[in-house]
C-alpha cells in the first residue's frame, strides 16, 4: 500500500477529491489556507470548479446554491471565517442541504491568534446561527483521518441532508504524516438527489429549495422533521474510539489534538501501574453519550482535557447524569499554551488520588 | 353568426395561473410577466432556475413555474454562482429588490458581475424596503421620507441613492446592464426587450446581463396606485435615467 | 368604427389598481361600481366601450396581475395567420 507523507490540510483536499467532490468555494485563512491551494491546483485536472470568493459569506452560499443543485460541493476556512458562514449554515439546514464545511480552527475570541484552538466546539455543536438546529461535526485526531472522515462527512450529510463540519485545529491541519490514501467507495444505499434543482425538463412538479414556511403550522411540522433527522443520527452515527477503557478505572475524554496529547498521557499513566484509558468522540454531534453513561455505570470518574476553558466538559457532564465526577483540564487557547503529556499525566496523577 | 377569436395577448405559459399576493399597484406583477414571457420566447421554461432572494419577491416559486432555490438576504448572485457553476447548460437567473442588492448584498453582486458568472440579475428597485414596512433603502431618493427616514433623506446623513445600472457597467465581467421602467405602455414594452434581451444574452453568448427594472411600492409610498406609477416619470427616472449602459459580448451577436 | 374584439378581465384577479384605464389610448376602461370578491372595486368594459376595442393589448400589457386576456376577431377567416 503507497503510503504518503502530507500535512492535514492536504488530506482533506484530496479525500474530498476521492470522494468525488467537484465544486469548491472559499477565501484564505490560515491555518487552512493548504487546502483551498491544493484544490485550485488539482481540482481542475479532474474537471472540478474552485472559485476564491469575495468573502467566507459568497462562499457558503456559493456551496448552498451547488448543493441545492445537487453536486458534492465544499467549503472550508478558519474560525472568523466560519462566524461568517454561520448564516449560510443555517440557511442550508433549513433547506436540508447537504454540504461539507472544514473548520481548521484558530485561537479567539475576536482575531485571537493562529494557534491551535477547541474554542469552536459550542459553535459547532449546538448550532452555531439562528434558528435551532444541528449538523454533524467529525473531529479527526490524525492526518489519516482527516482523509478518512472528509469521505465519511459527504456520505452522512447526503444521506440526512443535514450539513457536515469537520473539526480541527492547526496541530491537526498543519502536521505532517503518513497517510494511506485509498480508493472512495460510494455506499450502495446513499439516497439519489430526486430534490435537486435542474430545470424542470418536462417535469411536472417544481424542484424548490427553500427554508422560508408561512403557512399555519408548516413550520413547526418542519422543525419536527429537523428534529427527528437528528435523533436518528444520534441512533445510527456515533462514533468514538474507546482505549484502554474495559479495565480502566479512570477515563480521560478528549478530541481532536487534544486527545493525540491525552492519549501519551494515557500511556504514560499505564507504565506507571495505573488503570487509565482514554475515550475520544470521532462524532462531536451525535455525541457519544452512551458510551460515556456506560462507563459512568461503572462508576469511572472522568477527565475532560480541552483546548479552551470548558466546553466539551459540559456534554460528559450532562452524559453521566452526575453518577461520577467529571473533572476538566483545559489551556485556554493562545501562543505557547498547548499542554503536554506531562502536564495532563500529573492532572490524571492528581484526580485519581482525590478519589483514593 | 358566431364570432370567431384569436387570442392576442394573455398569460404566459411560465407564469403560473394564480394570484399575487402583491399589494394593487406594484410592479412586481408585470416585471414577474415580463421575465415570464421572455423564458416562453426563448423556449427556456424547463431549463431555466431561479434564484428568490429576501423581500415581497420572495415567493418566485409560487408565480413562475420553474425550478427555484432561496438564497438568504443578498447573496442571490452567490447562490446563482453555484448553481450555475453545476448547471452550466441552464439558464440562471436571480431577482432581487433594492435592499436586498443593493445594501446587504453589494459584495455578492459586484463580484458575481465582476467575474462574469454567465447568469441574468432582475433587479427591482423601489426605493424602499417593500416587506419590511417601508423603510429607508440605498436607493431612496434624496428627501423622500420613509419610515426609517422620517424627515426625508438627507443625504449629509444617509448617503446618495445608488446607481447600481451604471456602476456595474464599468466592470470587465458584464456584458449587458441596462434600466428600464415598467411605468407606461411604451416602457413596459421596452422593459420586455430588455428583459429578452438578457435571457439572450446568457443563453447565448454566456455573459452576465443585468436589468434594473424602475419600480412602484404604492402601499410604503402613502400614494394610490395611479399617483405611485406617476412618480415613476416625475421623480425616479430623472436621478435614474433609463437606458443601457453597456452591451457589450450581446452586442457582437448581432442581437 | 365597430369592432368585434374581445377583452376579458378576470374579476377574481382585478386588485382594482386602474393602471389599465390610462393604459388604453381610446379611454374605454373604467372602474365599476361594485367590490369583487378580493375586496376590491375591479376593471370593466361595457359593450359600447368593448364594439370600439382594437385588441391593442395595452391595457393587459400594463395589468400587473395579468388579469386580462385580449381576443382579435378572426370572423370569416379561416386561414388567419397564426
Amino acid at each position: 500500500m503507497k503510503r504518503l507523507f502530507v500535512k492535514g490540510n492536504e488530506a482533506v483536499a484530496m479525500g474530498a477529491i476521492e470522494a468525488g467532490c467537484r465544486y469548491y468555494f472559499g477565501y484564505p485563512i490560515t491555518p487552512q489556507s493548504d487546502i483551498p491551494e491544493y484544490i485550485a491546483r488539482e481540482i481542475p485536472k479532474v474537471g472540478g470548479v474552485f472559485i476564491q470568493a469575495e468573502s467566507e459569506i459568497a462562499s457558503i452560499n456559493m456551496l448552498l446554491g451547488a448543493s441545492a443543485s445537487g453536486a458534492r460541493a465544499m467549503t472550508s476556512s478558519s474560525s472568523p471565517g466560519i462566524s461568517l458562514k454561520q448564516e449560510g449554515i443555517s440557511y442550508m439546514s433549513g433547506s436540508e442541504l447537504p454540504g461539507l464545511i472544514v473548520n481548521i480552527c484558530r485561537s479567539g475570541p475576536g482575531l485571537g491568534g493562529i494557534d491551535a484552538s477547541q474554542a469552536d466546539y459550542f459553535q459547532s455543536v449546538k448550532g452555531g446561527g439562528h434558528g435551532g438546529y444541528r449538523i454533524i461535526v467529525l473531529a479527526p485526531d490524525s492526518v489519516q483521518e482527516m482523509y478518512d472522515l472528509t469521505m465519511l462527512a459527504f456520505d452522512l450529510s447526503d444521506r440526512y441532508r443535514v450539513p457536515a463540519l469537520l473539526l480541527a485545529d492547526a496541530v491537526i491541519g498543519q502536521v505532517k504524516e503518513a497517510l494511506v490514501p485509498h480508493p472512495y467507495v460510494a455506499p450502495a444505499d446513499l439516497p439519489s438527489k430526486e430534490w435537486a434543482v435542474a430545470g424542470k425538463q418536462g417535469r411536472s412538479d417544481q424542484r424548490i429549495v427553500k427554508s422560508l414556511y408561512l403557512g399555519d403550522g408548516e413550520l413547526e411540522a418542519h422543525n419536527w422533521r429537523l428534529h427527528a433527522k437528528y435523533e436518528e443520527l444520534k441512533k445510527h452515527e456515533v462514533r468514538f474510539e474507546a482505549y484502554q477503557t474495559e479495565d480502566a478505572d479512570f477515563v480521560v475524554t478528549a478530541f481532536g489534538s487534544a486527545a493525540r496529547i491525552a492519549k501519551s498521557a494515557v500511556m504514560m499513566a499505564r507504565e506507571a501501574g495505573l488503570k487509565v484509558g482514554l475515550l475520544r468522540p470521532v462524532t462531536l454531534f451525535p455525541f457519544p453519550e452512551q458510551a460515556l453513561s456506560e462507563l459512568a455505570d461503572r462508576g469511572i470518574p472522568m477527565l475532560c482535557v480541552e483546548l479552551n476553558t470548558g466546553q466539551m466538559v459540559d456534554d460528559v457532564r450532562l452524559a453521566v447524569k452526575c453518577r461520577v465526577d467529571v473533572a476538566f483540564y483545559g489551556r485556554a487557547p493562545g501562543a505557547g499554551s498547548l499542554p503536554t503529556p506531562e502536564e495532563i499525566f500529573k492532572q490524571i496523577q492528581k484526580n485519581m488520588a482525590a478519589k483514593l | 353568426m358566431t364570432t370567431q377569436y384569436k387570442q392576442v395577448f394573455g398569460r404566459p405559459e411560465s407564469l403560473k395561473d394564480v394570484a399575487t399576493h402583491f399589494c394593487p399597484g406594484c410592479h412586481h406583477g408585470t416585471i414577474h410577466r415580463l421575465c415570464a414571457e421572455a423564458m416562453d420566447a426563448l423556449d427556456i421554461q424547463q431549463r431555466t432556475i431561479g434564484v428568490a432572494s429576501v423581500g415581497c419577491s420572495v415567493f418566485l416559486y409560487g408565480y413562475f413555474d420553474i425550478d427555484v432555490v432561496e438564497a438568504p438576504h443578498g447573496r442571490a448572485p452567490a447562490v446563482a454562482t453555484g448553481v450555475k457553476r453545476v448547471r452550466k447548460d441552464d439558464v440562471v437567473f436571480t431577482y432581487q429588490g433594492d435592499g436586498d442588492l443593493a445594501a446587504i448584498g453589494t459584495a455578492e453582486i459586484i463580484h458575481a458581475a465582476n467575474r462574469g458568472e454567465a447568469i441574468t440579475v432582475i433587479f427591482v428597485n423601489n426605493t424602499t424596503y417593500g416587506m419590511t414596512g417601508g423603510q429607508m433603502a440605498p436607493t431612496t431618493l434624496p428627501q423622500q421620507r420613509t419610515s426609517t427616514s422620517p424627515t426625508g433623506r438627507d443625504v449629509a446623513n444617509d448617503g446618495y441613492p445608488i446607481r447600481m445600472a451604471e456602476l456595474l457597467a464599468g466592470l470587465e465581467g458584464v456584458a449587458y446592464s441596462t434600466r428600464v421602467a415598467v411605468d407606461s405602455p411604451q416602457h413596459i414594452i421596452a422593459a420586455g426587450k430588455a428583459i429578452h434581451h438578457a435571457f439572450d444574452c446568457q443563453v447565448k453568448s454566456g455573459g452576465f446581463s443585468f436589468v434594473e427594472v424602475l419600480s412602484t411600492c404604492p402601499t410604503n409610498w402613502g400614494m394610490d396606485a395611479l399617483k405611485a406609477n406617476a412618480r415613476v416619470a416625475s421623480e425616479m427616472i430623472p436621478y435614474f435615467p433609463l437606458g443601457v449602459f453597456k452591451d457589450a459580448a450581446c452586442a457582437e451577436e448581432g442581437a | 368604427m365597430m369592432t368585434n374584439n374581445k377583452i376579458e378581465i378576470d374579476e377574481t384577479y382585478c386588485k382594482g389598481c386602474a393602471l389599465c384605464t390610462i393604459a388604453c389610448p381610446h379611454g374605454l376602461i373604467e372602474m365599476d361600481v361594485t367590490l369583487n370578491s378580493l375586496g376590491y372595486i375591479p376593471a370593466m368594459i361595457t359593450p359600447a366601450n368593448l364594439a370600439k376595442c382594437t385588441a391593442c393589448a395595452l391595457c393587459a400589457r400594463t395589468c400587473p396581475d395579468t388579469a386580462i386576456t385580449v381576443f382579435k376577431s378572426v370572423s370569416g377567416s379561416k386561414t388567419e395567420r397564426s
